[in-house]
C-alpha cells in the first residue's frame, strides 16, 4: 500500500510540473492585465497537435521540437492579444473574458475541421525508470524536467532581462507602471505571448504521455483555474506550488475512491478556496 | 407607465408569441416545433440570464446547472415515480431555486471576475457530481420508458404539450424580465451593476438583492430543463452541464445586448437561426464553431452594446419600442 | 446622551498596515448645525467618513447615530437609519440616467420609497440643486460639476437626518462654488445637519458652525471657525502661514 502510494505521489508530482506551468500562463495573464484567458485550452490543445503533427508527419523528436514550439506559440499570443484583446483591454472584465474565449472557438472550430475530435497519441516511448519501489515512464520525467527548466528561464527572464523587469512592474502595480510609460501595448503583448507560449509548451509536454483529441485543452485549462486559486491569481511560482498540490492529489485520491471522483473534489477545492483565501494558499490575507 | 401602456413590452411579448405560434402555420408542424421549440429555449435561457448578467451585473458561467439539475430532478421523479409533468417542472423549478441560494449566499461575496471563475468550477462541479450519482444514473443517464407518454394521450401529444407549456413559459420570461428592469428591485440591481460600493451607501442592500436575482434567473432554466429533457426522453450528465451550452447563452445575451429586456430574446434567436443555417450549408457545417467564434468576436469588439443596443444608440427614436 | 447630539464619536481607531489612519478621535455634533472637517491630504478625513458609515469599521471606539450604537454596521443598514454621504470622487452611475440615479437614492434610505413616489422627491431634488433639464441624460455624460451636484442629490433624495458631504466643492469654479455654498446652507435651513469635508477653506470656514481641524490621524483642535484661524496648532501644523488664517477668514483663498 504505502508502496502504491508513494508511487502514485511521484506520478502525481511528475504531472504536477506539467500542470504547473500551463497555469503559470494563466496566472502570468491575469497578474498583468487583469485577463481571464479562457483561449488558454485551445493554445494548450494547439501545442499538443504541434508536437503531434511534428513527430508523426516530419518524424521530429518531440523533445527537440519544444523550443521551436515556443517561439511560434509566443509569436500568435502576440497576435492574438493585437487582434483580439487590446481593443477590450480597457473594457469591463466580461469583454476581454468573451474576446479569449471567441478566439478558443475559432481556433477549436477550425481544428476540429481539420483534426476531427478523434484521439490522437504521441507513438514515441522510452520505456521507464525503476527506482525501488517506484516506476515512472521516462516520458514523464523528461516532461517534469522540461518545465522545470522552462520555470527556471522563465524567472531568470523575468528578473534579469528589462523587458522582464517591465513585466512584473506591470504585474505589481499597473497605475504606476503606466505612469512611468512602462505598461506599454508592447509590455502586455509579450506578457500574452509569454503566458500563451506556457500554455502550449504544457500541452506539448502532455501529448508525449496521455492521448488528446483537440477538445482536450478545455480540461486542462479548468485544472489550470484551480491550481492559479490555489497558488494565487498572478503569481507565477504560487501557480507551479498548486501545480504540484493538484497533481499529488490526483495521484492519491484514486487509491482512496474511485477516479471519476477526483474532479468533483477538485473543483470544490477549487470554489471553497475561492471563498476563504481568494489571494490563493501563498498569497497574502486580504 | 403603467407596463401595459408600454410599448416595447407588447413588441418584445408579440415577437415571442409569433416564434410561438409558428409551427401553428407552418407547413412542416413537427419540424417547425422543433426548431422553434430550440430558440424559445434559448431565449428564456438568455432572458433569464440577462436578470444576472444584464441588470445585476454578474456574469455567470453556470447558468446551465440550474437547467441541468431541474433537469435531472424533474426527470427523476417523472421517470421513478411517474409524476405528472406540472409536478416535475415544479419540483425543477425549486430545486434550480434553492441550489441558487445556497450557492448564492456563498459565492456572491465575490466580486467580478472572481465570481465568474467560481461559476465555472461550480459547472464542472456539478457535472462531475452528478456522472458519480448513481440514483441519476451516473454517467450513462436516465431514458424515460415509452409508456410515460401514454398519460399524455401519445408521444406525439405529448410533444406538443410541452411546447405549449414552453410558449407559456417564454412569455411569462419575459413579462418578469420587463417587470424586474421596470420595477424598485430592478433599480437596485442596475445600482449594484455600475458600483456595488455606491449602491450600498445609498442603502440597497446588496447581498440580499444579488441573491434574490440569482434564485430569480435560476427557476426559470429549472422549469426549462425538465421540459427539455421530457420531450428528449434521456437526460446524460453531457448533455445537462455543458459549460459550452452556459456559454453560447452568454453570446446571446451579448448578441442582442444585456440589460434589455428586447435584447436577449432577438440575440437567442438570431444566434440560434444562424446556427441551424450554418449546421445545414455544407459549406459552413465544418467550421460553424469558428464562424460562431468570429461573430462573438466581431460584437465584442465593435459592437459591444449589441444589436439591440446599437440600434438604441443609433436611432434614439426606436428606444420607446426597444426597451 | 442628550437628544440633540445627532452623532457622536468616542474614542474612534483605525489602522491600515503600519499607519495609524485614525487615533482616538472623539467629538459630538448637534442636530442642525453644520460641522466642518478639516486637515492636510492624509489627515484621515475620508477615513473618518468610512469609519462612521460603515465602509471599514473601526478597531476601536464607538459612532452612536441617534442615539444608536452603528459602530461596525454595514453601509446600506447606515444608510437605513437615516445616514447619507457624498464621495470626494464621484460615483456616478454612469448607464443609468440622472433621474435614476436620484430615485435610486430616494426609493433605498431610509424613507424607503416607492417608485412612483421616489421620481417625484428626485424631481424636487434635482430642480433643488439645478439638474432638473438634465434628468433624461445618461450620468456618465454629465461634466464633473455636475456630477458633483448629482452626487449631492443623490444623497438629499434620501431626507437623511445627518449628511456627511466629502469636498463637494473641489474641482469647481468660483462661481459654481458659490452657488453650491448657498444649496449646503439650505440644506441645513430645512434642519438636515452636515458633516463637511473641504479643502476651500473661505467656503467651509463661512458655512461651519464648528471646525475640528485632523492631522495624522489625530484630533488637534476643536472649535468656532474664529477659534481654528487664530489656534497656532493649527496654523503651525496645517496652514504653515499665519498670514494665511486671516487672508482665510477674509475670503481671500
Amino acid at each position: 500500500m504505502i508502496d502504491f502510494l508513494i508511487a502514485s505521489l511521484t506520478d502525481g508530482l511528475l504531472l504536477g510540473f506539467v500542470y504547473g506551468i500551463a497555469a503559470m500562463g494563466l496566472s502570468l495573464i491575469w497578474g498583468v492585465m487583469r485577463v481571464i484567458n479562457l483561449s488558454h485550452g485551445a493554445t494548450i490543445a494547439l501545442g499538443m497537435f504541434g508536437i503531434y503533427l511534428a513527430f508523426t508527419g516530419l518524424g521530429m523528436n518531440p523533445y527537440l521540437t519544444l523550443p521551436l514550439l515556443a517561439a511560434a506559440s509566443l509569436l500568435l499570443g502576440i497576435l492574438v492579444y493585437f487582434v483580439a484583446v487590446h481593443r477590450v483591454i480597457d473594457a469591463p472584465y466580461l469583454s476581454t473574458l468573451l474576446a479569449t474565449f471567441a478566439v478558443n472557438m475559432i481556433v477549436i472550430g477550425i481544428g476540429t475541421a481539420i483534426f476531427t475530435t478523434s484521439p490522437r497519441n504521441v507513438d514515441f516511448s522510452l520505456g521507464s525508470l525503476s527506482l525501488g519501489p517506484i516506476t515512472v515512464t521516462w516520458a514523464r520525467v523528461l516532461a517534469a524536467l522540461a518545465a522545470a527548466v522552462v520555470t527556471g528561464l522563465l524567472y531568470l527572464f523575468l528578473y534579469r532581462t528589462r523587458l522582464g523587469k517591465s513585466i512584473r512592474a506591470v504585474s505589481n502595480n499597473k497605475a504606476a507602471a503606466e505612469l512611468m510609460g512602462i505598461a506599454t501595448s508592447w509590455v502586455l503583448a509579450f506578457s500574452f505571448g509569454l503566458g500563451t507560449m506556457l500554455a502550449a509548451i504544457s500541452g506539448g509536454l502532455i501529448a508525449t504521455f496521455f492521448p488528446f483529441t483537440i477538445l482536450a485543452g478545455g480540461g486542462y485549462q479548468v485544472k489550470g483555474f484551480v491550481i492559479c486559486v490555489l497558488g494565487g491569481l498572478g503569481n507565477p511560482l504560487g501557480a507551479l506550488i498548486g501545480g504540484l498540490i493538484l497533481g499529488a492529489m490526483e495521484g492519491i485520491i484514486p487509491a482512496f475512491m474511485e477516479t471519476s471522483w477526483v474532479p468533483v473534489l477538485e473543483f470544490i477545492l477549487f470554489v471553497i478556496i475561492l471563498l476563504v483565501r481568494p489571494t490563493g494558499l501563498l498569497g497574502s490575507k486580504t | 407607465m403603467k407596463p401595459w401602456r408600454d410599448p416595447g413590452l407588447w413588441l418584445s411579448l408579440l415577437v415571442t408569441a409569433a416564434i410561438g405560434l409558428w409551427p401553428a402555420v407552418a407547413a412542416n408542424k413537427p419540424y417547425a416545433r422543433e426548431m422553434m421549440f430550440t430558440v424559445l429555449m434559448s431565449v428564456g435561457l438568455a432572458s433569464s440570464l440577462n436578470i444576472m448578467q444584464g441588470y445585476t451585473g454578474y456574469v455567470n458561467f453556470g447558468h446551465i446547472i440550474f437547467f441541468g439539475l431541474g433537469g435531472y430532478v424533474g426527470f427523476y421523479l417523472l421517470s421513478v415515480y411517474h409524476a405528472p409533468l406540472y409536478v416535475a417542472a415544479l419540483a425543477g423549478a425549486l430545486t434550480a431555486a434553492l441550489v441558487a441560494f445556497l450557492l448564492g449566499k456563498a459565492i456572491l461575496r465575490l466580486r467580478g471576475a472572481y465570481f465568474a471563475l467560481a461559476t465555472i468550477g461550480i459547472n464542472e462541479a456539478a457535472r462531475s457530481f452528478v456522472k458519480n450519482f448513481d440514483p441519476f444514473g451516473g454517467p450513462t443517464g436516465m431514458t424515460l420508458k415509452f409508456h410515460v407518454y401514454q398519460a399524455y394521450g401519445g408521444a406525439n401529444q405529448a410533444l406538443w404539450i410541452t411546447y405549449i407549456a414552453l410558449v407559456v413559459l417564454t412569455l411569462l420570461i419575459i413579462l418578469v424580465s420587463y417587470l424586474v428592469k421596470t420595477s424598485k428591485f430592478g433599480l437596485g440591481l442596475m445600482a449594484i451593476r455600475e458600483n456595488e460600493d455606491a449602491a450600498e451607501v445609498m442603502g440597497i442592500v446588496a447581498p440580499d438583492a444579488k441573491t434574490w436575482a440569482y434564485v430569480l434567473s435560476a427557476v426559470f432554466p429549472g422549469i426549462i430543463g425538465v421540459l427539455f429533457f421530457f420531450k428528449n426522453g434521456n437526460i446524460e450528465p453531457g448533455d445537462a452541464f455543458r459549460l459550452q451550452q452556459s456559454i453560447e447563452v452568454i453570446v446571446m445575451v451579448m448578441l442582442g445586448g444585456q440589460g434589455l429586456v428586447f435584447g436577449p430574446l432577438v440575440g437567442a434567436a438570431v444566434y440560434q437561426r444562424l446556427r441551424g443555417y450554418l449546421l445545414v450549408s455544407p459549406l459552413f457545417k465544418n467550421i460553424q464553431l469558428a464562424v460562431a467564434g468570429l461573430l462573438l468576436l466581431i460584437i465584442i469588439l465593435f459592437v459591444p452594446a449589441g444589436l439591440i443596443g446599437w440600434l438604441r444608440g443609433r436611432f434614439p427614436r426606436l428606444r420607446r419600442w426597444l426597451v | 446622551m442628550s437628544a440633540d447630539i445627532i452623532l457622536r464619536v468616542e474614542n474612534v481607531s483605525k489602522r491600515f498596515g503600519g499607519l495609524q489612519a485614525l487615533s482616538d478621535v472623539t467629538f459630538d455634533l448637534p442636530r442642525g448645525q453644520i460641522l466642518g472637517l478639516i486637515g492636510p491630504n492624509g489627515a484621515g478625513k475620508t477615513t473618518l467618513f468610512n469609519a462612521i458609515n460603515g465602509i471599514y469599521p473601526p478597531e476601536e471606539g464607538r459612532v452612536l447615530f441617534n442615539g444608536q450604537d452603528i459602530t461596525g454596521w454595514k453601509p446600506y443598514r447606515v444608510a437605513k437609519a437615516g445616514l447619507a454621504r457624498t464621495h470626494q470622487i464621484v460615483q456616478p452611475l454612469n448607464d443609468l440616467t440622472v433621474l435614476e440615479n436620484v430615485m435610486a437614492g430616494a426609493c433605498f434610505g431610509h424613507e424607503n420609497h416607492p417608485l412612483g413616489r421616489a421620481r417625484e422627491i428626485a424631481d424636487e431634488v434635482l430642480e433643488f440643486v439645478g439638474l432638473a433639464e438634465r434628468r433624461d441624460l445618461l450620468a456618465g455624460s454629465l461634466n464633473v460639476a455636475q456630477k458633483k451636484r448629482l452626487e449631492l442629490a443623490r444623497a438629499l433624495a434620501s431626507h437623511p437626518y445627518l449628511l456627511l458631504l466629502d469636498e463637494v466643492l473641489a474641482g469647481l469654479n468660483p462661481a459654481e462654488i458659490a452657488e453650491m455654498v448657498q444649496v449646503v446652507l439650505k440644506i441645513r435651513d430645512q434642519g438636515v445637519t452636515i458633516l463637511i469635508i473641504e479643502h476651500v477653506m473661505h467656503a467651509l470656514m463661512n458655512v461651519s458652525d464648528r471646525v475640528i481641524v485632523l492631522d495624522y490621524g489625530k484630533q488637534i483642535a476643536e472649535g468656532t471657525p474664529e477659534e481654528i484661524a487664530n489656534n497656532p496648532r493649527v496654523i503651525e501644523a496645517y496652514l504653515g502661514d499665519p498670514k494665511l488664517a486671516e487672508k482665510m477668514l477674509r475670503g481671500e483663498v
